[in-house]
């Protein structure tokens, strides 16, 4: 008794024209090629992604063919994904962050940013005192790091040299681009270790003041204080902001997942993380400038009342962007 | 129709989730396994690795060959390379519209929003920032670390921190690792399968009959329908013999003369599965043979 038709196959005779047709306008999009979408197609699409949810309901009361079945689930599932997961252009995300988002998230963290902003402070200064009360101290708050030949054995004549005069040599372009990938790299892990319930984090802007402390106490104990503040803040003042809000994105994120308030962990922890990357792409732009200014600008400008100017310019101009209040009408709703 | 039936006896495995549509259907999403998931990150450092190391040649061929290699330029370039393919390649990928890196791709899985909205640049940016920490540091730490510092401790203890987070996806239900957890995000299965033949349409030859009783007709349920799907469209010889043995025997069927083995499964194949469906419109699903 070869059946004449079950009711199924009656069905899926009938609406398998418009499946295959919804099929064939999303390959296309999911190929990349939308220029190829005719103005009808893009006019049909949501009405037949409705149509097959509702053949993928009918199928799933009516009929045992597993084929029709999951071949409807990961159709609508694509089209789901294409018709609901729209985004716009490029340009358009790019400049939204650059006017928009971007600001946003460094002002709603601005209590994390006060955070980490003070401890960076409060640990450059007591190192500064400790270094400059006695010499050892230096050894222990900045180990290797940036320290190279600049050591309490160099000698004065060592320690100026390399503030006006050095690295022209030794390849402006390699540097740089050493500088700015390893720079990144730190800033994205004071974000990422934020993971740890903020306390690595924490620990990460201790040491970053400890480095910067002693190393001005260095250059100070030889009468060089001015012109080594001088020296890092030309690029220091956008480099230091960055890790600084580097930490607040990663306070953020252990704050969430330690306090989560009144949402789920999980919920919490990844809009934390939202907010938080957003300010982390802001990050690695700061980092840039700074890599820029700091492989450059650093090396031909030798004045030390320059490289303040050009420091502190850079920073006003950071504030100025960031926290300038631009009324409510850019505040995003809460999605 | 824009109701989901709850009741299903499609294949559940444990990795199914429930993402329900605006318009009320939920599209039983997916995720995508261990196994899937490490392919595919082992295929796109693969990618990253074959990358660099051709760059390398290349430049090595060509400013080599003229004699005037520069260490300089080529380590600035090879340094730039890595910080941003290792920084850039899988958040570009996943930010793009297949929400897939290459490796990902090829495995057919991609990654989507948690609450099944739609997939922004900062969730695939946190996911893939915490990569650094996942691997990056761990793997960093366990080649160099070890070299500078001797230290046993610290290597003891650099290992334990990339196994923690290694095996973080095996602990937890839906295979979210940190990456996943910080943007919201997981990752599905993306699987493109096609729309196979209705089987109940096979014709089949005139010179046979296949006229089974109802009694023969209630001896299996959904759940037997399906294999029996599998078995008519994997369409191995040998296992068609086989299963269309067991059911002639289960039922009681004596084989006729020019009765072959796959025709007789195609026909009851239809014949369950119309008697199943018409159960099914009055509202009875009986999930395999042993639910009466």
């Amino acid at each position: 008794m070869s059946e004449a038709g079950l009711k199924s196959s009656r069905f899926r005779k009938e609406r398998e024209k418009s499946w295959r047709q919804l099929e064939r306008i999303v390959k296309k999009i999911e190929s990349g090629s939308t220029r190829s979408i005719s103005d009808e197609e893009m006019i049909a699409l949501p009405g037949l992604y409705r149509s097959a949810l509702s053949s993928l309901s009918v199928a799933r009361a009516t009929s045992l063919d597993q084929s029709v079945v999951q071949y409807l689930e990961s159709l609508s599932t694509r089209a789901y994904f294409i018709l609901y997961g729209t985004r716009t252009s490029l340009a358009k995300r790019i400049g939204g962050f650059f006017v928009r988002d971007w600001p946003n998230a460094a002002q709603a963290l601005w209590k994390e940013t006060t955070a980490s902003f003070l401890i960076i402070s409060v640990f450059t200064v007591i190192s500064y005192i400790l270094v400059m009360a006695n010499m050892d101290w230096f050894y222990s708050l900045s180990p290797g790091a940036m320290s190279d030949f600049r050591n309490p054995t160099a000698s004065t004549e060592t320690l100026r040299d390399s503030l006006f005069d050095g690295s022209s040599d030794d390849g402006l372009s390699a540097f740089s681009a050493f500088l700015m990938s390893h720079n990144s790299k730190v800033a994205i892990m004071a974000f990422a270790l934020g993971f740890a319930f903020c306390l690595p984090t924490a620990f990460f802007m201790a040491f970053t003041g400890c480095m910067i402390g002693s190393f001005v106490a260095l250059f100070a104990d030889r009468g060089l204080g001015v012109e080594a503040a001088g020296w890092l803040s030309i690029h220091g003042t956008t480099e230091i902001f960055a890790i600084v809000l580097a930490g607040a994105a990663g306070f953020h994120i252990g704050l969430s997942l330690a306090f989560p308030k009144n949402k789920p962990r999980l919920e919490s922890a990844s809009a934390a993380g939202r907010q938080g990357a957003v300010l982390m792409a802001g990050v690695v732009v700061m980092l840039i400038v700074a890599g820029l200014l700091e492989g450059f600008a650093r090396q031909l400008v030798k004045s030390t009342s320059l490289r303040f100017t050009i420091g502190g310019g850079m920073l006003f101009l950071w504030c100025l962007y960031l926290y300038l209040p631009r009324g409510r009408f850019n505040l995003r709703p809460k999605s | 129709m824009s109701q989901a039936p709850r009741s299903t006896a499609y294949k559940e495995p444990a990795l199914t989730r429930s993402l329900v549509t605006p318009e009320g259907v939920d599209l039983r999403i997916q995720l995508a396994d261990m196994g899937a998931r490490f392919g595919a990150f082992f295929i796109d450092m693969a990618i990253i690795a074959i990358v660099i190391t051709t760059v390398a040649i290349i430049y090595g061929l060509t400013f080599g060959a003229a004699g005037q290699i520069d260490s300089e330029i080529g380590s600035v370039l090879l340094t730039m390379l890595w910080f941003f393919l290792r920084s850039f390649y899988f958040t570009a990928f996943e930010i793009s519209r297949h929400s897939a890196t290459p490796g990902k791709r090829m495995l057919k899985i991609r990654v989507t929003s948690r609450d099944g909205g739609r997939l922004t640049a900062p969730a695939v940016f946190s996911r893939n920032a915490m990569r650094e920490l996942e691997f990056f540091l761990p793997l960093q730490f366990l080649l160099f670390g070890g070299l500078t510092e001797a230290s046993g401790w610290l290597y003891i203890a650099g290992t334990i921190w990339f196994c923690v987070f290694l095996f973080f996806p095996l602990f937890n239900r839906d295979n979210l690792r940190a990456g996943d957890i910080i943007g919201g995000t997981w990752v599905l299965r993306a699987p493109r399968p096609i729309l196979a033949k209705d089987l109940s349409e096979k014709v089949l030859p005139d010179n046979v009959e296949f006229d089974f009783t109802a009694q023969q007709l209630k001896a299996y349920g959904i759940h037997e329908l399906h294999v029996l799907e599998d078995v008519i469209r994997n369409n191995d010889l040998a296992t068609i013999v086989a299963v269309a043995d067991r059911i002639r025997t289960k039922i009681g069927w004596e084989k006729g003369a020019n009765e072959k083995s796959r025709d007789f499964l195609s026909a009851y194949y239809s014949g369950l599965r119309k008697m199943l469906e018409t159960q099914m419109v009055f509202g009875k699903r009986r999930k395999d043979k042993f639910d009466v």
